[in-house]
């Protein structure tokens, strides 16, 4: 506003006005910020997890025994193999997402849109592994009886091994019909039946004398407590229910917190996921049509590239709480 | 990296105000327009005011007459209040909605909303917000959720009744309360809205602040009202997340069946199958919010103050660098104290006294502000207009309030009194009164800006002093009957004798609320008929130093003609020595030989 130049010592420095003090655009600030905002939210609920965890950390399901399958493969557990690939396709996308980044700050309009497909595909293997582990979870293993009090009682033979209910169970012939719509009981809807009743696991257990129950207790060594024939004869009268595989209410692998926060926090992420995936596609298609080659410049590369960045460093966490500790 | 990212930086170009057709949707609903953002904000503000003051006026009514039949109860409650007598329930949905609709509503997206809004663009000198379009969409989506909370008046059972701070089981369980049904659905959805605003609008303030000031405003030359702002939106962008958080877990107790807040609850005889929750696992998720918010409600209001009483008292702002580092350290301090709250949840005693420690250490930063707002009048030259009147009260509740946060920041003192109406009292003033004096001192203070015209200087008069006798007349007797033991939160208190000497009290109170709530129909008319009718402002009605008073009185987008004034000392050069005028503006060069104040 006027001709003559007075400087004030100030105009210059890193927090004067008339400058970008983090040198970063208002648009990268706002995801920088928008990131501390939503890491908080993560953080608000791996708070509540390590909150109800402690809470029960003498009984909280052993991770190593929980996540163990493979697709196609049937043989002997392979606990954190599957996760590890997970976790692996993931941090990779990000690698591909820097290159992304960087091939866009030397304006290569072929070589941007090729890592953002290659990250897209990354980040769609991801939610699609993460479906799979969802599956598998919810159908569960080997089954287990839930008593009164809401404990789960799992069963193992005489060396410590696993059995399943169906290694021991057979079905008795009832006439049992789900309170179903398709059975005409429209007016209430209670979900497909258990396998097995709690009287027909009773039977079974009752005439196999190398069965034990395992409970979800954490013993000295850091495995679950099992009971001696004897004492397993008496706690199978506490069952109520069986329970096969995990959901928000019941979780055949002990405390159904350890599956309210697994479903709700990997859930979480993975709609972040799902939502970088779209957000990815988009500016995929905006390099294809040369959007930001016009524009002269990838920022918005850059910006989507930090909240993939982030996206990963939470599965990072996740991993490391629901996996690893 | 940096130099393709934006020009709207670029001071000397001018076609950013260049004219886009404007029609009356685009000027006055989908505004973009920082100026007109504020306006929207301001006015919904008030109207969700006038909703949650008429709900606590209701509420007094009950308690000074408790099982009297009325006719004001009928006519406003409808079918709640069968033959003139409220509903219990129905009372707990007015508590809970009065705290909700006051806390987020009025006092953080009326005040903060209103204020950065209008304010950080034209006081760093910048032509708009960082993005317009957010703005835009933030003040939307607050407009939505305000909607959304009003609606849940009119659902069948009623609006949520679990208490503004929303605990399970009652807000877990549909069946645990008729307004734990749909009326909880709503608030929480309401919430999810209203939190997205306030990130939406946080993220603004924030990248505006930091990226768009103009040359020379440099971060110690910004008026602490920016200082406020800024810091207020940063503890909005670190505390609302988590109490998203919070709310996402309750929804999913609530229709999903998981038990993340819930544990062994019997229902009408019936076991209910959650196990394993803790609700104060969410008090404390809640809280990690409740209290930062608190400072989100209060620091615009400290920053508009120090603004006001500085030009009103023509006299530099006493202890500029102290002002800034105790908003900072009140920010810092808010997010490590929200176990206050929780005195007696059955939370670790140890706890209770790290948070007691933790608690007591905000009275240093705010005994700063209060003396140094003092200090800053202390021998000055008062021009005592309604703004100012009405910020030099806020430093009276501030004060007065402030202190009974002392006494209840201690746990041994605080067990004694807790869920008393020496809690309610406290609130009210410290924060409640304080934020809402901000709020109209602002109003006072910047209405010639936002609407060109100058509002009536006599109503004011008689605005503030009404307003200042009825809020003591409301809250300091309610210390006395708290102590006394008087809970709160209660529908009637007739059952306990050892009560029935406090319903004289109970009834002066109530007095002093309606005397109170009505003169606000003073502003009101003063505000709606000054829009219309007001005497027409000059350029620079208070003799002000910052940089709103130097663009045009009518409103114009981009808020300069020509280029952005670049600026030359701090905003608080006042009765400055050697000056013809007893202000500086902040965009006068230093004369020669003139040296900026070492604040």
């Amino acid at each position: 506003m006027d001709s003559t130049a007075i400087t004030t010592g100030t105009e210059e420095k890193t927090w004067g006005g008339g400058n970008q003090p983090f040198k970063a655009s208002y648009g990268k600030m706002m995801m920088w910020f928008f990131i501390m905002s939503d890491a908080l939210t993560f953080s608000g609920f791996l708070a509540a997890y390590g909150f109800s965890r402690f809470k029960f950390i003498e009984s909280w399901p052993i991770a190593d025994e929980v996540f163990t399958h493979i697709p196609f493969y049937h043989g002997d557990p392979q606990p954190m193999i599957y996760v590890a690939f997970m976790t692996f396709i993931l941090i990779m996308s990000s690698v591909t997402m820097v290159l992304a980044v960087d091939a866009g700050h030397k304006m290569q309009q072929n070589k941007v849109a090729w890592y953002m497909f290659l990250t897209i595909i990354g980040g769609a293997i991801f939610v699609g592994s993460q479906a799979w582990e969802w599956a598998t979870f919810i159908k569960g293993d080997f089954g287990a009886v839930e008593t009164r009090g809401g404990q789960i009682l799992q069963f193992v033979d005489n060396e410590g091994k696993r059995v399943a209910l169906a290694d021991f169970t057979t079905a008795s012939e009832t006439e049992r019909t789900a309170h179903e719509r398709k059975n005409g009981l429209w007016f209430r809807d209670e979900g497909t039946l258990p396998t097995y009743t709690m009287a027909d696991v009773k039977a079974g257990f009752l005439a196999n004398d190398d069965v034990l129950i395992r409970t979800q207790v954490i013993n000295e060594e850091g495995e679950k407590t099992v009971l001696t024939r004897a004492e397993s004869m008496k706690k199978i009268e506490e069952g109520v229910m069986t329970v096969e595989g995990a959901n928000l209410v019941h979780n055949e692998y002990g405390s159904r917190l350890f599956a309210d926060f697994f479903f709700f926090i990997t859930g979480f992420h993975g709609f972040h996921v799902f939502s970088g995936v779209l957000i990815n596609l988009i500016i995929f298609f905006n390099v294809i049509i040369g959007t930001y080659e016009k524009r002269g410049h990838y920022e918005m590369v850059e910006k989507v590239g930090l909240y993939w960045h982030f996206v990963d460093l939470v599965w990072v966490f996740v991993f490391t709480f629901f996996y690893l500790v | 990296m940096s130099e393709h990212a934006n020009n709207m930086h670029d001071h000397d170009h001018d076609d950013h105000g260049h004219h886009h057709k404007e029609t009356f949707i685009t000027k006055y609903i989908f505004s973009q327009d920082h100026k007109m953002i504020a306006k929207q904000y301001l006015i919904t503000g008030i109207i969700m005011g006038i909703i949650g003051i008429g709900m606590s006026l209701l509420m007094r009514l009950q308690i000074a007459y408790p099982g009297e039949p009325s006719a004001i109860m009928e006519f406003f409650l409808g079918r709640w209040a069968e033959d003139g007598i409220m509903d219990p329930n129905i009372y707990l949905a007015l508590v809970t909605i009065h705290g909700t609709i006051m806390v987020f509503f009025v006092l953080t997206a009326g005040l903060s909303g209103t204020f950065s809004n209008l304010l950080i663009p034209l006081q760093i000198g910048a032509r708009d917000m960082a993005s317009g379009f957010l703005n835009m969409i933030s003040y939307w989506l607050f407009f939505t959720s305000s909607v959304i909370m009003v609606a849940s008046f009119f659902v069948a059972k009623g609006p949520a009744a679990a208490g503004w701070t929303v605990y399970p089981p009652l807000s877990a369980l549909e069946e645990a309360q008729g307004g734990s049904g749909l009326g909880m659905t709503l608030w929480l959805v309401s919430m999810a809205i209203f939190i997205a605003s306030s990130l939406l609008g946080s993220l603004n303030y924030i990248v505006t602040v930091l990226n768009l000031r103009t040359k020379g405003m440099s971060m110690t030359r910004l008026p602490l009202t920016i200082w406020a702002f800024f810091v207020t939106a940063i503890i909005g962008v670190v505390s609302f997340p988590v109490l998203l958080s919070a709310a996402l877990l309750l929804i999913m107790d609530r229709s999903f069946g998981t038990s993340f807040f819930l544990s062994d609850i019997f229902l009408k005889g019936e076991v209910l199958h959650y196990q394993g929750g803790s609700p104060v696992l969410f008090e404390h998720l809640f809280w990690f919010l409740g209290h930062p918010e608190v400072y989100i409600v209060l620091l615009p209001a400290l920053g508009i103050t120090s603004e006001i009483i500085s030009t009103n008292s023509r006299k530099p702002i006493f202890g500029y660098r102290a002002m800034v580092a105790s908003i900072l350290a009140i920010a810092f301090l808010s997010t490590i104290v929200w176990g206050h709250h929780m005195f007696i949840s059955g939370m670790n005693p140890f706890l209770g006294s790290v948070f007691t420690f933790t608690t007591l250490l905000i009275a240093i930063p705010s005994a700063v502000k209060a003396f140094n707002y003092i200090t800053t009048l202390w021998k000055g030259n008062l021009q005592m207009n309604p703004g100012m009147l009405f910020s030099i009260g806020l430093v009276s509740t501030f004060i007065t309030g402030g202190l009974t946060g002392i006494i209840l920041g201690d746990s041994a003192l605080d067990i004694n009194v807790h869920d008393t109406y020496f809690v309610v009292a406290h609130f009210h003033l410290v924060m409640g009164i304080s934020a809402l004096y901000g709020l109209f001192a602002g109003v006072y203070h910047w209405f010639p800006k936002m609407f060109g015209r100058m509002m009536n200087k006599n109503m004011g008069y008689v605005h503030f002093w009404t307003t200042a006798i009825a809020a003591y007349g409301v809250f300091f007797p309610m210390h006395f009957i708290g102590m006394a033991g008087l809970p709160r939160r209660y529908y009637e208190n007739t059952a306990f004798p050892l009560f029935d000497d406090l319903q004289d009290v109970n009834v002066i109170i109530t007095m002093f609320a309606i005397f109170g709530g009505l003169f606000q129909l003073v502003f009101l008319f003063n505000f709606v008929h000054s829009i219309f009718y007001g005497k027409r402002t000059v350029q620079n009605p208070w003799r002000s130093n910052t940089l709103e008073w130097t663009a045009p009185i009518e409103h114009m987008h981009g808020n300069w003609p020509g280029a952005i004034p670049h600026v030359y000392r701090w905003a608080y050069d006042y009765s400055k020595p050697g000056h013809d005028q007893d202000f500086v503006p902040q965009n006068i060069p230093l004369k020669d030989g003139e040296e900026e104040l070492q604040h």
